[in-house]
């Protein structure tokens, strides 16, 4: 009944009673508010899973076709490979990081930036003997595959760093719904119980009081009786000046000794 | 964030078989400045694994290349070295070579994908 499991070492009092119920409250919100986040966050996910399973399948088919225009160029013009790799200055295609804000967690997108001025310059000697077209052509080819390769990679980046924060946020939505809340909750029944066991040793100690000051009060009047017995006269009447003249009702408890335990 | 400071990452790095890097290259993706190494390999028959590590781990540790692309018969042969690399950036995608299709089993990213599909 009382914080059986694990609780916070805190006094029990009203006021850690109080600041327990606040924390528990804004425990309550904050899994309500991260439970949200991550399911918003894993729609997003299975999206973005779903997006990259048709990317890849549409990637096979477009590196195949170029690759075939690849072999077409290489036909025409013969091996262009040394030629190409020889030209290689500047690179013409660049990529830049743009950035997405799904519910707090930034995700890339690459965008693909053509440096028109370099890409010209690059390989227009290529193939100027001969199949300079193919030599065209299996680039451009290959340009659109690039394009989608970039694509693709943006959707990746995303689903790398999503699966981490989902993970992360899921990790934490069960920590506070398995440990913090649990550990809030015993602490606000260990203090609660302590409370009113105190309550009760408080109304104890009371009834105490009131037996033993009951107590000596008879045994007061024994005594008085007693001794008036023994001296002859017959024992006063122990209320007889208060008919008299009106007297402070308390001034009976004030002449009472405390009593100390 | 993280994501900020990836501004200067602007480059697509390629390990490949000698005609998709070609093609690649054609396309404009290469890149070699007088410093630094050029940012693409190309993988005959003959290149020893541990060059082809080597170049991984140098594109992926270089903090100007965003995305990394390896043909899959590649990326086969240094298969736990990619399974290790979980950052997000550089991004490593792998593409089909020219002699095998592609398949989809075999791709780091594509069997975690399936994992949470559930699918086949």
């Amino acid at each position: 009944m009382s914080g059986q499991g694990p609780r916070l070492n805190v006094f029990p009092t009203r006021m850690a009673s109080t600041n327990m119920k606040i924390r528990l409250k804004g425990a309550q919100t904050g899994h309500s508010l991260l439970k949200r986040k991550s399911e918003a966050l894993t729609r997003r996910f299975r999206d973005i899973v779903k997006r990259i399973n048709e990317n890849k399948l549409k990637m096979g088919k477009v590196m195949q076709v170029a690759a075939f225009s690849y072999a077409e160029a290489g036909y025409a013009a013969g091996d262009i490979s040394y030629q190409v790799a020889q030209n290689v200055r500047a690179a013409s295609i660049k990529v830049k990081a743009t950035q997405e804000n799904v519910s707090g967690v930034q995700l890339p997108a690459f965008q693909i930036v053509a440096d028109a001025a370099a890409g010209a310059g690059a390989f227009s000697l290529t193939g100027l003997g001969r199949g300079g077209q193919q030599v065209q052509k299996c680039r451009d080819t290959y340009r659109k595959a690039v394009e989608i390769l970039i694509d693709l990679a943006s959707l990746q980046t995303a689903f790398v760093i999503l699966d981490d924060v989902i993970k992360a946020t899921n990790r934490r939505v069960n920590a506070i719904e398995h440990v913090i809340i649990p550990r809030y909750e015993n602490t606000i029944k260990y203090i609660n119980s302590e409370l009113d066991e105190m309550d009760r040793e408080d109304f104890f100690r009371l009834k105490k009081i009131q037996t033993k000051k009951k107590e000596r009060e008879a045994e007061r009047l024994l005594e008085e009786l007693a001794k008036a017995k023994a001296l002859g006269i017959a024992p006063p009447k122990p209320a007889a000046s208060s008919s008299e003249e009106p007297q402070s009702l308390l001034a009976e408890y004030e002449k009472d000794p405390d009593i100390m335990f | 964030m993280s994501a900020l400071q990836q501004k200067d990452r602007v480059l697509i790095a390629v390990i490949g078989d000698e005609d998709t890097v070609t093609g690649l290259l054609l396309a404009g993706v290469g890149h070699q400045d007088g410093k630094s190494k050029p940012n693409y390999l190309i993988v005959t028959a003959k290149t020893p694994l541990p060059k082809i590590e080597e170049a991984f781990a140098d594109f992926a540790s270089r903090k100007d290349i965003a995305i990394i692309l390896i043909t899959q018969n590649v990326a086969d042969d240094i298969r736990p070295q990619l399974d290790a690399h979980s950052a997000a950036f550089p991004t490593v995608l792998e593409i089909p070579s020219k002699e095998s299709p592609y398949d989809a089993s075999k791709d780091s990213v594509m069997k975690r994908i399936r994992a949470i599909l559930g699918s086949d």
